[in-house]
């Protein structure tokens, strides 16, 4: 028997969804910057330990997609989500580098119904992303459709 | 010379296009953003998306992939000109994101950035922020992604 989905009612804010630790490799850090951010800091330790951020250092991108694989596995494959209108901030607070160890939490801002959809609600989530030493690398502030669970079930249900 | 006397604020410079090939839109969603509209062509055309699309952070790399052989490309036609090009450093983050539509495999994406503001910061002595405008719209003209970014600056 499966887990039922989690829909837009048991996102009341304040609820917590703890990530799992990933440690992020200098492999993993020069593949994703060869693809979309092919910056020497990005690429290669010496650079990086020339510039501002210290060492071989992930894309902030990179950290953002790491970030959603986080959300991901913390929530979001067992959620009714219906993707995600957009992002109110993204900030890229320390950098990330070579072999640190990522993990974090998400919480609930704030949830209401879609005026324009009453079949889904809109979850507002705030997302903080640290590292081995419990500092700060990443917050992100973001919005994700969730079906409510009259829709769920059966669609003809009243809400 | 800064970006604030090369690039006039409010005007869009194309940066690029990108076209989203469903084989790089799984790979991207199968390592960051595994949902089914993402991975799975059949599941994608029951989803209130009706067919694979890109994850929106594949859509928003996408813009930084465009502007980093554009940037290359400025510094060296300003350097061929005589001009020193802006110092950039690295970005702190960017503010209200909205993937406006969904980027489908087979779409292309043309990226532009324009200069909105560049500011001295206060707290820093020689350095700058720019704030500047990311977007992105398809094959048919529509936006389908909007950031405003925050670019450090040497000067």
């Amino acid at each position: 028997m499966t887990d039922a989905l989690l829909t837009f009612e048991d996102f009341s804010p304040g609820r917590r969804f703890d990530f799992a630790r990933r440690t992020l490799t200098a492999d993993e850090i020069v593949a994703f910057a060869r693809e979309f951010d092919p910056q020497p800091m990005h690429l290669d330790e010496q650079a990086g330990r020339a510039s501002i951020l210290g060492g071989l250092a992930a894309s902030g991108w990179h950290t953002s997609a790491v970030m959603m694989r986080m959300l991901y596995e913390a929530y979001i494959r067992r959620a009714a989500s219906e993707g995600s209108p957009g992002v109110d901030l993204m900030e890229w607070k320390r950098a990330v580098l070579a072999g640190d160890t990522l993990s974090g939490h998400c919480s609930v801002l704030e949830a209401r119904v879609s005026r324009s959809r009453p079949e889904i609600g809109i979850v507002r989530f705030r997302a903080e992303v640290t590292n081995q030493r419990g500092e700060l690398v990443a917050v992100c502030e973001f919005a994700n459709m969730m079906r409510r669970r009259t829709a769920e079930g059966a669609g003809h249900a009243h809400g | 010379m800064r970006m604030a006397e090369l690039y006039p604020v409010g005007q869009a410079v194309e940066i690029g296009s990108l076209v989203f090939a469903a084989e790089d839109i799984v790979r991207f969603a199968a390592d960051f953003d595994p949902q089914p509209f993402h991975l799975d062509a059949a599941a994608a055309r029951r989803s209130l998306f009706g067919g694979l699309c890109a994850s929106g952070w594949h859509s928003s790399a996408g813009w930084m992939k465009c502007f980093v052989p554009f940037w290359a490309g400025e510094c060296r036609r300003l350097a061929a000109e005589g001009i020193d090009p802006p110092k950039l450093g690295p970005s702190p983050g960017f503010t209200g994101l909205r993937w406006l539509k969904p980027v489908f495999a087979g779409d292309t994406i043309t990226y532009s950035v324009t200069l909105l503001a560049s500011r001295p910061l206060a707290s820093r002595p020689g350095r700058l922020i720019n704030t500047i405008l990311c977007a992105g719209a398809n094959q048919h003209g529509e936006p389908v992604i909007r950031f405003e970014s925050t670019v450090l600056e040497f000067a």
